[in-house]
């Protein structure tokens, strides 16, 4: 298994590593140690790669993630799998703002909390959040699902498109056009899903609550004007 | 004896002339405010307040047909481990497709390739016909990320960082739901037919120190290739270019209030933003000051219509300019041959700027097929490199007559202006004299 420690070893040859994998190697289990909080770890991954990072990272770790499987055993900073395309992102600590933000695919597992804008722009990620959110999470998500085990912050899903929204606690307020929805049969499968992938055990689809998009901004009208 | 009144005109005011008066009707009955495609239409100080000297005896010209004025340029060699080379330095501003017709893209891609330069797309993403068809293509990344993935990223020659532009800076963008076909509400994974509204800021990042890592992230997923370009609108030049270079931009991209938007309130477009002509400067300054200028690569856009205009404002500093109303033109937009079409929408060619709407007589700016279908995308591109050929020559034989063996030659000790708010905002002195607004000895 390749390790790379960056302490000594620089970012730029892990990522030059993970994008240039020679054609039908099966050493597709990367390590890296001492991430002291670098940016950009394991961005850009193009392959079903298996990337473990032993401690936290800074901004942007598994960007575009594409068919990657990558577990942050620490916390992640800003960003992290931002505009994912596909695979699989945990982070065992606590992510910052923006958590897989305009995500388009894939998984985003977030064992501890993650802070406000989690989800901004989602565009098809999936996001499975074992504590709580921050405020303004979900804004303007077009697709995609984002399940939160604890609490969710003020304004909710503002502006939501088609983002489906599953919250388990309590949600300090709902952002503009967003309302709480009907649970139907679909939605229990898809929760239970969701929940199954995202190692979550004892927790029931039932106990949540779905939020989604009232579709009243969805074209222009002047007596909507104060719910900007 | 008797007093005869003589007759007085009707006097209209000044403040509520007949457009203003038009406008509040037209607020009070749609509620809504004015949306429309296009830069400025208000007048404001441009490359036509200044002139060039020319030669004289202690400058020699060049020799028009015999002795080379090169016009190449080299984008994003500060950090980019594979700069871009054009053959001219006007480049195709971003575009998007969505709110330009394939056909019209297409024609962009072409047109830039015959002429060696660079197109740019827009928000919504990369289609296949456009990287097809551009032999350099600049994918611009934006706060809406519509249609963003890293494949595009990697097969994209340039990215471009979209923070601003001079139609609306600080705004973002919409696109309304009858542009939005099958094909642009899949590319954005939207619903077809809703107003699509692309926000005004990056969902990621906030500000220069955010900036400086975004612009990592993007280079390492590109393993370093990629020239990065930031992209502002004329709002404060300096420190938006110092911001950018610090950021560690390639190349810097300033656009001006008469840069054009696909759809923006007018409201935004006619009172928000800096003439190009006062933006150059402050951000040449910003580079001199930074011992980057010539390092980092300034593009200029917003307004930008002939070689003249080239010629100038590479002589302030810039090396290359953008263009995208100028190329819409060319390619066939507002062509009076379309003018009983026009009248139908209630306007008139050389005005039409519902760009929004999607029923672009000239099968540009919309998505309606029967429409979008008028524009032959090879008779267009080939005006386009028409167009960008006579540009570029027009700018060498202004350069020659300069006595300038490259159009990065050319500096602003070849210029006058004409007015004093030209000179103010280009440092330029007023023609037969060594003084403009601002410096001293007055």
């Amino acid at each position: 298994m390749p390790v790379f420690d960056l302490s000594v070893t620089p970012l730029r040859e892990l990522n030059s590593a993970l994008h240039g994998l020679p054609a039908g190697t099966n050493d597709l289990a990367f390590e890296v140690v001492n991430p002291r909080g670098h940016h950009a770890v394991a961005a850009g991954i193009d392959a079903a790669v298996t990337v473990d990072i032993k401690g936290s990272v800074g901004y942007y770790c598994a960007g575009m993630n594409d068919g990657g499987n990558v577990t942050v055993h620490g916390s992640a900073g800003p960003g992290v799998a931002e505009n994912m395309m596909s695979g699989t992102v945990v982070i065992e600590g606590d992510a910052s703002q923006y958590a897989g933000a305009t995500g388009q695919g894939g998984l985003l597992v977030i064992k501890g909390n993650a802070a406000s804008r989690c989800g901004i722009s989602m565009k098809g990620i999936d996001i499975v959040v074992h504590g709580n959110i921050g405020h303004m999470s979900a804004f303007m998500g077009q697709s995609g699902h984002l399940v939160v085990l604890g609490d969710a912050g003020d304004a909710l899903g503002d502006s939501l498109y088609e983002a489906k929204l599953f919250v388990r606690g309590s949600v300090k307020s709902l952002g503009s056009d967003c309302i709480e929805k009907e649970m139907r049969p679909e939605h229990l499968a898809k929760l239970s899903e969701l929940l199954e992938k995202a190692g979550v055990r004892g927790v029931k689809p039932e106990e949540f609550k779905r939020y989604g998009s009232a579709r009243k901004l969805y074209n222009f009208n002047i007596d909507n004007a104060d719910a900007y | 004896m008797s007093y005869h009144n003589p007759y007085t005109p009707p006097r209209k005011s000044a403040t509520f002339d007949d457009y203003t008066l038009a406008e509040i009707r037209r607020a009070a009955a749609t509620g809504i405010y004015d949306i429309r495609g296009a830069g400025t239409k208000r007048k404001v100080p441009h490359f036509d307040d200044l002139l060039f000297l020319g030669a004289s005896i202690s400058r020699y010209p060049l020799e028009g047909y015999r002795e080379k004025c090169d016009t190449t340029v080299v984008l994003g060699s500060r950090f980019a481990k594979k700069p871009i080379t054009l053959k001219t330095p006007i480049t195709i501003a971003g575009m998007s497709f969505g709110a330009l017709s394939g056909n019209a893209k297409e024609a962009l891609g072409r047109g830039a390739t015959l002429a060696g330069t660079s197109t740019t797309t827009g928000d919504g993403g990369m289609t296949n016909e456009e990287r097809g068809h551009s032999q350099t293509l600049v994918y611009q990344y934006l706060p809406s990320r519509y249609g963003m993935n890293p494949r595009d990223l990697r097969r994209a020659d340039a990215i471009e960082v979209v923070v601003g532009q001079g139609a609306k800076p600080g705004g973002g963008g919409m696109l309304l739901g009858q542009k939005i076909s099958d094909r642009v509400a899949h590319m954005r994974n939207l619903p077809k037919g809703i107003d699509q509204r692309s926000a005004c800021r990056h969902p990621d990042w906030t500000g220069p120190d955010d900036l400086e890592i975004k612009i990592m992230e993007l280079r390492e997923i590109t393993d370093w290739e990629k020239p990065i370009y930031v992209k502002v609108g004329g709002a404060r030049p300096y420190y938006d270019t110092a911001l950018a270079v610090k950021a560690g931009a390639d190349v810097v991209v300033l656009d001006g209030m008469q840069g054009g938007t696909a759809a923006t309130q007018d409201v935004f477009i006619e009172n928000v933003g800096m003439p190009t002509l006062a933006c150059i400067r402050p951000a040449v300054q910003a580079l001199q000051d930074l011992g980057m200028h010539r390092k980092v690569q300034l593009i200029i856009s917003g307004g930008i219509r002939s070689g003249a205009d080239v010629a100038k404002a590479l002589a302030l500093g810039a090396d290359a300019v953008a263009i995208g109303t100028a190329a819409l033109v060319a390619i066939g937009d507002n062509d009076p041959k379309w003018e009983e079409e026009y009248q139908k929408l209630g306007t008139t060619a050389g005005a039409y700027d519902d760009w929004h709407e999607g029923k672009d007589p000239a099968g540009i700016t919309t998505q309606d097929p029967e429409l979008a279908n008028r524009l032959d995308p090879i008779a267009a591109g080939r005006r386009l490199a028409n167009y960008l050929k006579v540009m570029t020559l027009e700018a060498q034989t202004i350069a020659r007559a300069c006595g300038k063996n490259h159009l990065h030659n050319l500096e602003p000790e070849d210029l006058c202006a004409l007015t004093m708010e030209a000179a103010a905002m280009a440092q330029i002195p007023l023609a037969g004299t060594n003084w403009y607004p601002g410096k001293g000895g007055f």
